[in-house]
């Protein structure tokens, strides 16, 4: 367990994920109108737990446990992108973002009081 | 990318420059539509972008235009003897256009951008935020 890890707990790998899982759903959006694309997301739960208590690394933890979207409605050219998912998933994913966020910052507060002593 | 990874910006960013040659592309058979030729082989036919995906890691991947076609839709022939342009048999060509789709094209192109411009705000907001953790 490094230094970091012990400071943060498990909201440093977290914000890592979020920030990797945020590029994932960007290029999804990005690639809405390519044909055949495939659309991917993370399991972000099991991707969590690889990067915490089996240790990997945060990119092997990503492709560990990414797959491919199953579309509702698949269109002709081949793309499984669904813009209402895709942005659903954004936005979710933004402000799990800014929670994680949160969390680290108040975290820092805590261990900068206990170093100043006050 | 030069030894960089992509990051969030390149991905929304091209994405944006891929939707602009798009709307270029729509511009540009929306201004030639109803424009009229005295061959067939002069005649207007209409451009479209192809759309590749180019991928850096797996899962992160962004799109560029592979290249600009122009598609094979056959310019509709009108017998217009009174048309300056018209040939000897007086007939003239329309440009191969359908405005209907170009304009479902446009507005789709539109949305993309869209799309892609809330994506680089908030992906900036959320490392403005980043940035300033702990002060």
């Amino acid at each position: 367990m490094g230094l970091e890890d012990s400071l943060f707990g498990v909201h440093g790998k977290a914000l890592e994920l979020r920030s990797q899982r945020l590029s994932l759903l960007a290029s999804n959006i990005a690639n809405a109108s390519t044909p055949g694309y495939k659309a991917r997301d993370i399991d972000f739960e099991s991707a969590l737990r690889d990067a915490t208590d089996k240790g990997e690394s945060v990119n092997n933890a990503m492709n560990g446990s990414m797959g491919y979207r199953v579309p509702l409605q698949p269109s002709l050219d081949g793309n499984t992108v669904e813009l209402s998912t895709e942005q659903t998933l954004f936005a979710e994913n933004a402000v799990k973002y800014s929670t994680t966020l949160s969390f680290l910052e108040s975290r820092l507060n805590t261990i900068t009081r206990a170093l100043r002593g006050e | 990318m030069a030894g960089n990874p992509m990051n969030i910006f390149d991905i929304s960013g091209r994405a944006m420059s891929a939707q602009l040659v798009r709307l270029n592309a729509t511009a540009s058979n929306m201004a030639n539509a109803g424009n009229v030729t005295g061959s067939e082989a002069a005649a207007y036919r209409a451009i479209r972008p192809v759309f590749q995906s180019v991928t850096d890691q797996p899962g992160v991947s962004t799109v560029k235009v592979q290249q600009v076609l122009t598609t094979d839709a056959k310019p509709v022939k009108r017998h217009d003897p009174q048309h300056p342009l018209a040939d000897k048999d007086g007939n003239v060509w329309e440009a191969a256009v359908d405005s209907s789709a170009e304009m479902i094209d446009m507005l789709e192109a539109s949305r993309m951008y869209q799309n892609n411009v809330q994506v680089l705000q908030t992906a900036k907001s959320l490392m403005l935020d980043t940035v300033r953790m702990g002060k």
